[in-house]
């Protein structure tokens, strides 16, 4: 980008959108002045639909493709409902990118746990493309994933083509399953006991709605992980991004600011305590 | 056929005895058999006695209920190392869901009879089992909880 802006939206066009499960879409953008955005996985853009408003939407793409953004995007209000009903060459605004990274540069030479939780999946995936596009730094690599049902499982051709590689183990489990699942049943923190990873020498990214992260906590505590192993992303809801408004006060942090990945021994003290 | 010896090394390399007196091992040994299920087969019906339980060596295992409308609704799998059971521990011994193996399965099956009458005369035995079968039965109620809370209902 040139001179940035943080408070003005530059124009991107739709070039792609995905229906990826009934409620949740994935759009492909491409600035209208051509210049690419850099970013890192774990960062996320204010995306603005012209006329309704403005929300904090991780990037769910490849970082090493900067010309080409990608938002997976869950219709649960106004501006998210908006956002998934532009169509192709519709334009929106992006403002970023904002926020703290995934410590995937911390992760090399470690076994690396990526535990996500129904949309939660969508922040996550750009750090899942960069550990597999340099598979050799990284010692065991293992995807934990949850949802509510086999249909509302996110990027499911992508968890197949991850799961039939020999350097990742993916599993998977949803809450219920009716007809042809042959899968796991149960919550996603049922599958820590079974993953194979040095948990002295591992780190944990957890993203996902917070009360699922909070049991997920309990459980990779249980199975001997130290709360400074574990990174977590802070989805609670902000304004302007750039540490300005107040909105997003989290304890005497700003999320926009210091998150919305945290470590999660520097934010235990205020993890479960609603709107602070 | 396996023999008392054998079943009771077999026994100690489950996480359900680790642990336990040698003693009792032996004789919770004396109520073991191993057991087998096909893929697809039923391990045990809804309403029916509970007349065993099963620590699965190999394979996995679906808990189903039948919903009006639905079907059967796979409410939990279960795999290797897992403990299938406890209705054979409370009364009235009757099963509260269907168990059926999703792929082969291998398991130690305990007669809950011989398994009781051992609780009842040697209070040391009850005692452990009581104690390792109430944390397997909180962490199910934990995990059932959290299913009712819909945790990827919410952003
Ligand atoms: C850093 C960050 C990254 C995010 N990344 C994504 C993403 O990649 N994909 C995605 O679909 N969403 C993401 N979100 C959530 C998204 O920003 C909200 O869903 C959006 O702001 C809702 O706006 P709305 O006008 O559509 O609905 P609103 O009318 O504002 O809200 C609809 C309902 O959702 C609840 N809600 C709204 N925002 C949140 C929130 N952040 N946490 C919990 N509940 C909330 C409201 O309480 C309300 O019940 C992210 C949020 C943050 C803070
Ligand atoms: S959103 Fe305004 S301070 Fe963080």
């Amino acid at each position: 980008m040139g001179t940035f802006e943080p408070m003005v939206p530059e124009a991107y066009r739709v070039r792609k959108v995905i229906r990826e499960l009934a409620d949740t879409y994935t759009l492909e953008l491409e600035s209208v002045s051509g210049s690419p955005l850099h970013y890192a996985p774990g960062q996320f853009n204010m995306l603005y639909a012209f006329g309704v408003g403005e929300v904090p939407i991780s990037m769910s793409g490849d970082p090493s493709q900067p010309h080409l953004l990608t938002h997976t995007v869950r219709a649960v209000g106004p501006v998210t409902q908006a956002i998934c009903a532009s169509g192709r060459d519709s334009v929106v605004g992006v403002r970023g990118p904002f926020g703290t990274p995934w410590p995937v540069e911390k992760a090399v030479g470690k076994d690396v746990v990526i535990m996500a939780g129904g949309i939660g999946l969508a922040p996550l995936r750009p750090a899942i493309y960069s550990i597999l596009q340099q598979r050799e730094k990284f010692g065991k690599f293992v995807l934990l994933y949850g949802s509510r049902a086999p249909e509302n499982i996110l990027f499911e051709s992508e968890l197949h083509e991850w799961r039939s590689r020999f350097d990742t183990q993916v599993n998977l489990t949803v809450d219920s399953a009716s007809g042809n699942w042959k899968g796991n049943v149960g919550v996603v923190s049922t599958l820590i006991s079974s993953i194979d990873v040095d948990v002295s020498n591992s780190l944990v990214f957890l993203c996902g709605p917070e009360i699922m992260m909070h049991f997920s906590i309990l459980e990779l505590i249980k199975r001997g992980f130290s709360k400074n192993q574990i990174y977590l992303s802070m989805e609670r809801n902000m304004k302007c991004a750039i540490g300005f408004c107040g909105h997003c006060q989290f304890g005497p942090t700003f999320i926009c600011k210091e998150g919305a990945v945290f470590r999660f021994d520097q934010i235990e003290r205020f993890f479960r305590i609603k709107e602070i | 056929m396996v023999t008392r010896h054998k079943m009771s090394a077999l026994l100690r390399e489950a996480p359900l005895f680790q642990d336990l007196d040698e003693r009792i091992v032996d004789l919770l040994a004396g109520c073991a058999t191993n057991v087998s299920f096909d893929a697809g087969e039923m391990i045990y019906r809804e309403g029916e006695a509970a007349k065993q339980f099963y620590e699965i060596r190999r394979g996995d295992v679906a808990l189903e209920i039948f919903v009006p409308g639905r079907g059967p609704v796979t409410i939990e799998t279960l795999h290797e190392k897992d403990v299938l059971g406890w209705s054979w521990l409370i009364e009235p011994y009757r099963w509260h869901f269907e168990a059926r193996a999703l792929t082969r399965v291998s398991a130690i099956s305990f007669d809950a009879i011989c398994i009781r009458g051992k609780c009842e005369s040697d209070h040391e035995l009850g005692y452990e089992l009581m104690k390792r079968f109430s944390k397997i039965i909180v962490e199910r109620l934990q995990n059932t909880r959290m299913q009712l809370l819909d945790v990827y209902g919410h952003i």
